[in-house]
């Protein structure tokens, strides 16, 4: 209500069409330099990982140093949780999640990592060590080799054990 | 109320006599001159800028033992709190990567994706466009998860203090997409935080457009940094988690970006393998928070149960209170007004005889939605899926009055 008559009230005054926030005037353009410096986004299928490339046998450098700690020797798990695992895992009474077991999509794993690991300082990886660390986890899974290169092109190409694993929403679900 | 003048004068004469009846028995009794309402007395103390709560008042959130104090949570002491509104103090946090420390002067939200004109507002900018204040509720939809299995927490607080309420202020997410443009294929928007891990999530365009807030207030004051000041995402009746704190980025997008949030954590996991995704709306629940858990009663005769309702999906419309484990049941009185997706106050006069006693109440929503057993959810979903639990709360009380979740 109020909304639709503030607008009306402007379109009476026949303020000028500007070319941004046309309504009420707030706010600047952003500019492709601006979007490119905040845009982290990686969609699953790959859009928006940004240049580089790692491999697993790299990546094992960068777990020891930096990720073993809370997750355990060789993605196994410790304080925090592991890694590996099979949709199989998701059944019975103390199901497990991991990256493995229940991930659907290989490239938001490289999203995942880049903005929030290591846990104690977000940020603090380079984009090839990403890429690497990531082609270890997958490789502890058994996904890819050892020496199999991971960059934007390959990594949204990896097929998740659990791609299927998901259903919409049904509920209501009781009576 | 007296009718007339004469009569006011009347009844105020009668009372002054019984008072100077009353102060004059007292001052016989003591046999001395008394000094008027036993002062001398001392002075209070002086204004002050910002008030704190009395020192007899010592209630706080609850914080489990963690190791990551930064990744947790904290409960909202919900048997301890009136009417709807939680202060903003006491409001529950979950946070992934801590808390920012955010200076508004330079925060800006970056609006982008498919929108026809891509733009970066600051507070200020935000804070002139067109606002509304709402009462909504906040629930993490891990609320509950511990009762699952068995009644396993002792307190409100404990089993169900992942919710709050709060009179929100903000610019509905609808003004700015709308100024901007939002392009055909714009099917969801990716909300993203400024916290340390830049938690994200994928929300429908639909939702979007409906009641989504930019909110920049909480209970007339700013946001707390905890609720994500200076800028968070309030998505009325959606699971806590997509009400994305310190926001700025939203990116509109043809598809939901499967963040982690959105995969490997917030889905509920069924009995055959497979996940329910995006499972937003948080559906009808409703818990007695006196007498609960933890508490006593303390004596024989009058008890008001009282307790709180909500639902993700709109109004509460009635709230039933059984005594008796659920074999009978009465309908509590909701006290307005009635907000939709808000914690909603119910009471119900009882009469304590001394005798053990099954508490629980249920809640039905507008959309004739009835709250659940936990037999029913279980039915439905198994016992791993997590998030979700809104099923009826019990409390047990034994003959000298003590609660307890059983
Ligand atoms: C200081 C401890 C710590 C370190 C070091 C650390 N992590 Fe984590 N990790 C965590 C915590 C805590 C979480 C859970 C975060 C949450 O729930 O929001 C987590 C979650 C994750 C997850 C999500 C798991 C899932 O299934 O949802 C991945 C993947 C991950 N970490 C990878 C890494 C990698 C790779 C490194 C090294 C580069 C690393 N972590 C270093 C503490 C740590």
């Amino acid at each position: 209500m109020l909304n639709s008559f503030r607008l009306l009230a402007l379109a009476a005054l026949s303020l000028p069409v500007l070319a941004q926030s046309p309504t009420y005037h707030v706010g600047r353009a952003a500019t492709p330099a601006d979007i490119a410096a905040r845009d982290i986004t990686v969609g699953p299928d790959g859009t928006g990982l940004p240049a580089g490339e790692g491999t697993a046998a790299e990546g094992a450098v960068v777990y020891a140093n930096r990720c073993e700690e809370c997750h355990g020797p060789e993605g196994r798990g410790a304080d925090q949780g592991g890694f590996i695992g099979k949709p199989a895992d998701l059944l019975g009474d103390s199901p497990k999640k991991t990256v493995g077991s229940y991930w659907p999509y290989a490239a938001p794993l490289w999203g995942y990592v880049d903005r929030a690991m290591p846990f104690d300082r977000p940020g603090e990886l380079t984009r090839d060590q990403v890429y690497s660390v990531v082609a270890y986890i997958l490789h502890l899974n058994g996904l890819i080799g050892e020496n199999d290169k991971l960059n934007a092109e390959t990594l949204p190409k990896i097929q998740m054990p659990n791609r299927d694993g998901f259903v919409p929403d049904p509920r209501p679900d009781t009576p | 109320m007296p009718e007339t003048k004469d009569e006011e004068r009347s009844s105020r004469r009668t009372f002054m006599a019984l008072t100077a009846a009353i102060g004059g028995l007292a001052a016989c009794e003591s046999g001395t001159e008394a000094p008027v309402a036993g002062g001398p007395r001392h002075l209070g103390s002086t204004i002050s800028p910002y008030s704190e709560r009395s020192k007899y008042e010592t209630t706080t959130r609850f914080m489990p033992a963690t190791k990551t104090p930064e990744q947790a949570s904290s409960r909202t002491p919900l048997q301890e709190l009136q009417g709807i509104i939680t202060p903003s103090g006491l409001h529950f946090e979950r946070h992934h990567a801590g808390i920012p420390d955010i200076d508004p002067v330079n925060h800006e939200l970056l609006v982008h994706g498919l929108v026809d004109r891509p733009t970066i507002f600051t507070m200020d900018d935000l804070k002139r466009l067109p606002s509304v204040s709402v009462v909504r509720f906040v629930e993490c939809s891990g609320n509950g998860g511990s009762e699952w299995t068995a009644p396993g927490s002792t307190t409100a607080q404990l089993a169900h203090g992942l919710a709050s309420c709060s009179e929100w202020t903000g610019v509905p997410l609808r003004v700015v997409l709308e100024e901007l443009g939002v392009q055909p294929e714009g099917r969801w928007i990716y909300a993203e935080g400024a916290d340390a891990c830049l938690m994200a999530r994928s929300v429908p365009i639909e939702k979007a457009m409906d009641d989504a807030l930019l909110a920049y207030a909480q209970n007339g004051d700013a946001l707390r940094p905890a609720q994500g000041y200076p800028l968070r995402l309030l998505l009325p009746g959606y699971e806590g988690n997509t009400n994305v704190k310190w926001l700025h980025v939203i990116k509109v997008t043809d598809q939901p970006m499967m963040t982690r949030d959105e995969t490997s954590k917030y889905t509920d996991l069924l009995p055959d393998g497979k996940a329910r995704q995006f499972t937003f709306d948080l559906d009808a629940k409703s818990l007695i928070t006196s007498p609960s858990g933890g508490q006593k009663i303390a004596d024989l005769g009058f008890v008001e149960i009282r307790g709180l309702a909500w639902s993700g999906r709109g109004l509460i419309e009635r709230v039933e209170v059984s005594v008796d484990g659920g074999e009978t049941w009465a309908d509590a009185e909701l006290e307005g007004p009635l907000h939709p997706k808000a914690f909603t106050r119910f009471r119900l006069p009882w009469h304590w005889d001394g005798s053990t006693a099954v508490l629980l109440s249920r809640a039905t929503d507008e959309t004739g939605y009835l709250q659940p057993t936990v037999d029913q959810l279980i039915e439905a979903r198994g016992k791993n899926s997590n998030y979700h639990n809104n099923s009826q709360k019990s409390w047990t009380i034994a003959a000298d009055g003590s609660v307890s979740n059983a």
